[in-house]
């Protein structure tokens, strides 16, 4: 298991010059997207412009943003085989990683608040068991792992404190081709993690919504706000978001009755505003966005065609669609920021 | 795309080709969606006429029926207007696998009659009311335990003052909102192209709906048919539904594009299979023979998804979101 030491030892032998974000422009969020055939990184700013793109050789899922260099880590998507540690300035590979033998990453990443050690959700290929690997950050090196608590894991973020909620989304896939294996039995839990990896506290939901797949995060006061898609009968009406607080049950936040169909049971995005007031909820198949505040109240459902990605800026949430738009959110609904040709991808990821 | 732009100019060029029959959504919007929605206003208000003067179940029955035709023709348009403030949830709250919405009635038939004003039954849940609610009290499946007339009266009075809504939202704002995609300030409809693409999402996700849950509840599985999960059965309107709702989109594809053989080809199979399919409410799943009647009704649907999304997509130059089709 890999100890602090390590990664300091690791530290000192960097020899790379560091480049901080401000030199690229201070983009807010990252986002990844196609343009024709290729795919892309880029940054943003806080209004939605684009402060630089950097090629993908293939469709991105999500990236993670290192806290203080400019360094993007671009996931691919499940059965995620690669990562790459993108220089945001030059646009250069600076390292590729590979999951090891037998591991493939899952979709998401996050840095410890120095910036010395990467987790990313990965799963063992067969049977789909959660891992968290870690990784040192001075030369990207596969550094140990940790049992994430639950079957495959998808975001994982870190608290301020520097422990870590993972979303174990409960569903065993194939490790070729991402074919869901276990719906009928399938379990999701909200896991936290020490900082050095010990399982502190896990919560699952009530038996009847085994099939609400907790997949993705946002970090909401002393905890988590959290967001589920629906592989159970379409025919039910299930919330798509929850909050929690470590140490307490986890609290789910339905809609009203005239909104329980809106999102098509599916959340693919969830953000926080950053005073905590408001949180958003995406859902590209249903083409809307839906608005709660802080205490997980509905307050609107907005549509737009393909919005999925979802992120806190400022005092407000940006939102990015399959059509190439940016755009701002809030209680005022949507407002066009900017208008890209490159196709936003699943996630918008916030610079913290 | 670039056939649209071609003949376009030919178009202009050519005063000698006259016909203007370049479907685009500009057809779509006059020729499907708005008087869709003129003919659902008419017929709910219709509806709500007659229930004014005697709300008979019987004598409803009609007007009933075409005010529900109506609504099944503009059902797959689920932008817009109809999808404000829930309206389309609670014009047709199907599946209701829980029963709440009978639930909910039997407390409006039971309680407050004040519940059932024009002022405040709109607030009443989305599950007892609509065509759906309707439906229920026109053809309860036992006895009621109070007179519906009241109910009744004020579920008809709802529906035609949803569609009027509906309706004059369209003429009055989202037709201009459509109409003027792609200019500046038009944050709905960035450009043009996502008009297109918005209508051809919803002639995709109304024949899953259709395979998916009108055709797919009532079939379960072969070993574990369930027939009673059938959509209005009641009223034995379970396969008409469908077969509406195929001859509307199938009305609208022809609005969007002159050129979408295969599509129009695999929609008239799916429409004739529906047509010969001698089982309104699905009650034939129980049996082997009868089972697969209905499958094959839902494959000639599967197959017809595919081919819109292989042909009309492309030929209007969109498909499926980038994100909508591919999440995580």
């Amino acid at each position: 298991m890999a100890t602090r030491r390590a990664f300091l030892a690791g530290l000192a032998a960097a020899s790379l010059p560091r480049v901080s974000w401000a030199e690229v422009g201070s983009p807010a969020c990252l986002a990844a997207g196609k343009l024709g055939d290729e795919f892309v990184l880029h940054g943003l700013s806080a209004a939605g412009e684009s402060l630089f793109e950097i090629g993908l050789p293939a469709r991105g899922h999500a990236a993670a943003a290192h806290p203080s260099q400019a360094l993007a880590v671009a996931f691919a998507r499940r059965p995620g085989t690669f990562a790459l540690v993108l220089d945001c300035l030059t646009g250069a590979v600076r390292h590729r990683l590979t999951p090891p033998e037998g591991r493939q990453f899952n979709g998401h990443g996050a840095f410890s608040a120095d910036g010395a050690l990467l987790m990313t959700s990965e799963v063992v290929a067969e049977g789909s068991a959660g891992r968290i690997g870690l990784w040192e950050t001075a030369g990207f090196t596969r550094i140990g792992e940790w049992d994430s608590g639950g079957i495959g894991p998808h975001d994982v973020r870190r608290l301020a404190d520097g422990r870590i909620v993972v979303a174990n989304g409960g569903i065993e896939t194939d490790p070729g081709d991402r074919t869901k294996l276990n719906i009928e039995t399938m379990r999701p839990n909200l896991t936290l993690l020490s900082a050095d990896g010990a399982v502190l506290d896990q919560v699952a939901l009530a038996d009847e919504l085994h099939q609400n797949s907790i997949r993705h995060l946002a970090l909401h006061g002393d905890g988590v706000a959290f967001a589920m898609q629906w592989e159970g009968d379409k025919s039910e009406t299930v919330a798509q978001l929850g909050l929690w607080v470590p140490g307490s049950a986890p609290r789910l936040c339905p809609p009203p009755d005239d909104q329980a169909f809106a999102m098509k049971g599916y959340a693919g995005s969830i953000a926080v505003a950053r005073a905590g007031d408001l949180i958003a909820l995406t859902s590209a198949p249903a083409g809307v966005v839906m608005l709660f505040d802080g205490a997980g109240q509905w307050l609107a459902t907005d549509q737009r065609a393909d919005v999925s990605g979802a992120a806190a800026v400022g005092a407000s949430l940006r939102l990015t669609d399959g059509q190439g738009g940016v755009w701002s959110y809030g209680s005022d609904g949507l407002a066009s920021l900017s208008r890209n040709a490159t196709a936003w991808d699943n996630h918008l990821i916030a610079l913290s | 795309m670039l056939l649209r732009a071609t003949l376009l100019s030919f178009c202009l060029s050519s005063p000698l080709w006259a016909t203007p029959a370049l479907a685009d959504f500009e057809q779509t919007l006059s020729d499907h969606i708005l008087p869709g929605y003129a003919a659902f206003a008419a017929t709910t208000q219709a509806l709500s006429d007659d229930a004014a003067k005697d709300c008979k179940a019987d004598s409803l029955k009609p007007a009933f029926n075409t005010a529900y035709d109506a609504w099944v023709a503009v059902q797959h348009l689920r932008f817009g207007p109809a999808e404000t403030d829930g309206l389309s949830v609670a014009i047709a709250f199907w599946p209701d696998p829980k029963g709440s919405g009978a639930k909910s009635q039997r407390a409006l038939l039971l309680g407050d009659p004040g519940q059932l004003t024009p002022e405040h039954f709109p607030d009443q849940s989305v599950a007892a009311r609509g065509l759906t609610g309707l439906e229920r009290l026109l053809y309860p499946a036992e006895p009621l335990p109070a007179d519906p007339c009241a109910l009744i009266q004020a579920t008809t009075l709802d529906l035609a003052r949803m569609a009027k809504i509906i309706n004059d939202n369209w003429i009055k704002t989202y037709s201009k909102t459509v109409l003027t995609a792609g200019d500046l300030g038009n944050t709905t409809f960035q450009t043009r192209p996502e008009v297109r693409q918005t209508l051809f999402t919803q002639v995709v996700s109304a024949l899953e709906y259709d395979k998916d849950q009108r055709l797919g509840r009532p079939l379960g599985t072969f070993d574990k048919p369930r027939q009673e999960r059938a959509e209005a059965v009641a009223s034995a309107r379970s396969l008409r539904n469908v077969l509406i709702s195929l001859q509307s989109l199938r009305a609208m594809v022809v609005t969007m594009t002159p050129d979408a053989p295969l599509t129009l080809a695999g929609f008239d199979r799916a429409i004739k299979v529906a047509e010969t399919l001698d089982d309104p409410t699905f009650a034939g799943v129980a049996t082997p023979q009868g089972h697969l009647k209905v499958e094959i009704l839902q494959q000639a649907i599967s197959a017809l998804t595919d081919t819109v999304v292989a042909e009309l997509g492309p030929e209007l130059d969109v498909g499926v979101g980038f994100n909508a089709a591919d999440g995580d």
